[in-house]
């Protein structure tokens, strides 16, 4: 058998794979989008219809305010545990990359105990102030799941760039006078960017498209993709779900393009 | 002084975010093994609540986890042939294929799931069957797979161990038996873990693609989050933890020696 025989023997189960049952089906989204009672309309009713359009800012609000609130968190503590040696230093950086495998229904679940009616934080204030707070079912409750979910990457990724920087660089601008804020400013945080650019992009597509910790928390939030649920499950208006699926598959796809185009690396959203 | 004031801050801060990632897991944790949670762990220590879920649920715990080595097989067969091809082919045309391979990565699992729907819903005993759910997993976690062993081959130099065993006279097949796949193996089984864990996990397609009588874990936790009481939807995610942290452990442990041999050159 020649190579080149081979290397299409080897090919030939990826394509029949991905074929039939990724690039097919999305083929017949797209189709199924834009051939409902709206017909191709369907499309333009994302940004035309009031409440499909309040529910894609609301995402998009959502998300954007994930993606600053984790890239900021992740920074100080991973610049913190990258740069200092201490006992129990380990332990620590187990504990914030336990959550990475948890899937978004748990990250839910974590939510509601700790903001639910039965949850810590509403113990604690009850105790402190008589007032009990509950917001788990609410969109601040979402924010912090999708915080809880996406925390541990960025701070794996954001580690993981910190190591790489040149020491030398920080010596040479502390020789040249710099306090340590303008090290930061002028020299460690821009050579973190291209990890801020993957990892904000991770962490925005994801929050864009979780669809677990939505569906735990969210009796009523609008997002996009409880909004998918809700046409095609309740209002059976498959077109519409179909065409919002679209949408949101767009942005997602286009947030992690764009990263990676700035990047240079492979950037990949998580469930 | 002031250093020490910079470090106490940042240490707190750091512990504040472990504290909000962990506490939430403990507890849950702790929930499930407690008689009465709104009591507190005074009301006593039971395990009636894991046995609860136990009757209740062992069928989703079972599904998930066949379904699980389903994808995981099917990842093996399907993706390391394509890593080794997509590899040596090299080129424009392998770059789309694995840019197309990987858009399920990017793509909400909520529409990849309504494309099934859509296009093999009609067909009912795959649509009943947990074969369904088991070509969405596959979809999602065959990049893992290629882009994990693919990431060894241009790690090792396999074009030229490849090409010396060419030029002694092994047939492509027995090459990629006895040469490419041994020494893919840490990719291999890098991919494996990351199949397995995110298979176990997943919902967002799975929710869409499962049937009453398909149910896989993360389903029944969704269910049993919104109508079983605290105590039992603690006591199944307990048993979740209990399946998926050694997963994470052999992760972690299989990244940490594996990088460590990368990072030599970085660290003084």
């Amino acid at each position: 058998m020649r190579l080149k025989t081979f290397i299409a023997l080897c090919l030939l189960p990826l394509a029949a794979v991905v074929g039939a049952f990724f690039v097919l089906p999305m083929l017949r989204l797209i189709v199924v989008g834009g051939t409902g009672n709206l017909g191709l309309s369907a499309y333009a009713a994302i940004l035309l219809e009031p409440r499909f359009r309040a529910t894609l800012i609301n995402t998009l609000v959502l998300a954007l305010a994930t993606t600053v609130a984790s890239l900021a968190i992740s920074t100080v503590a991973g610049l913190f545990l990258q740069r200092n040696r201490f006992p129990g230093r380990a332990l620590l950086v187990a504990m914030l990359t336990f959550p990475l495998a948890f899937p978004g229904v748990v990250v839910g679940f974590m939510i509601i105990l700790l903001a639910g009616r039965q949850g810590l934080i509403g113990h604690i204030t009850t105790l402190m102030t008589g007032d009990k707070w509950v917001f788990a079912y609410s969109i601040q409750g979402l924010f912090l799941g999708y915080l809880y979910f996406s925390i541990p990457r960025v701070i794996l990724t954001v580690m993981a760039a910190v190591e790489k920087l040149d020491p030398h660089l920080e010596e040479a601008a502390r020789a040249l006078g710099a306090s340590p804020w303008g090290v930061h400013r002028d020299v460690i945080l821009p050579a973190l960017k291209p990890a801020f650019v993957a990892s904000g992009a991770i962490a925005f597509a994801t929050a864009m498209g979780a669809f677990g910790t939505a569906f735990t928390l969210a009796t009523n939030i609008d997002v996009l993709p409880m909004l998918i649920y809700t046409e095609f499950t309740l209002s059976a208006n498959i077109a519409m779900a179909a065409a919002l699926s679209v949408g949101l598959g767009l942005v997602a796809w286009a947030a992690l393009a764009l990263a990676r185009s700035f990047s240079g690396g492979t950037v990949a959203a998580a469930g | 002084m002031q250093n020490r004031l910079i470090f106490a801050t940042q240490l707190i801060f750091t512990l504040i975010v472990a504290a909000f990632l962990i506490v939430p897991a403990l507890l849950s944790m702790l929930a499930g093994v407690t008689v009465n949670y709104f009591q507190g762990i005074r009301s006593g220590v039971t395990l009636q609540w894991v046995m609860q879920v136990w009757s209740l649920y062992a069928d989703t715990i079972a599904r998930s986890f066949v379904i699980a080595l389903f994808a995981l097989a099917v990842t093996l067969i399907v993706g390391v042939p394509a890593a080794y091809a997509l590899h040596l082919r090299g080129g424009k045309l392998a770059r789309i294929v694995e840019e197309v391979i990987t858009l399920p990565l990017a793509i909400p699992g909520l529409a990849i799931a309504l494309g099934l729907l859509l296009t093999y819903g009609g067909f009912g005993d795959f649509r009943r069957s947990f074969l369904f759910i088991l070509v969405g997993h596959v979809v999602f976690t065959l990049p893992f797979m290629v882009r994990s062993v693919m990431a060894v081959f241009s790690a090792i130099d396999v074009k030229t161990l490849d090409e010396s065993a060419a030029s002694l006279g092994a047939s492509p097949w027995r090459r990629f038996r006895n040469v490419i796949v041994p020494n893919a193996k840490p990719g291999i089984l890098a991919g494996a873990l990351m199949v397995v864990t995110l298979s176990l996990g997943e919902f967002n397609l799975t929710w869409m693609l499962a049937t009453p009588m398909t149910k896989t874990l993360p389903v029944g936790l969704a269910d049993s989050y919104a109508s079983m009481r605290l105590e039992v939807a603690s006591a199944y995610t307990l048993v979740f933890f209990i399946m998926i942290i050694p997963l994470l452990v052999a992760m972690q442990l299989f990244a940490d020696s594996g990088q460590g041999t990368q990072r030599q050159g970085t660290r003084q």
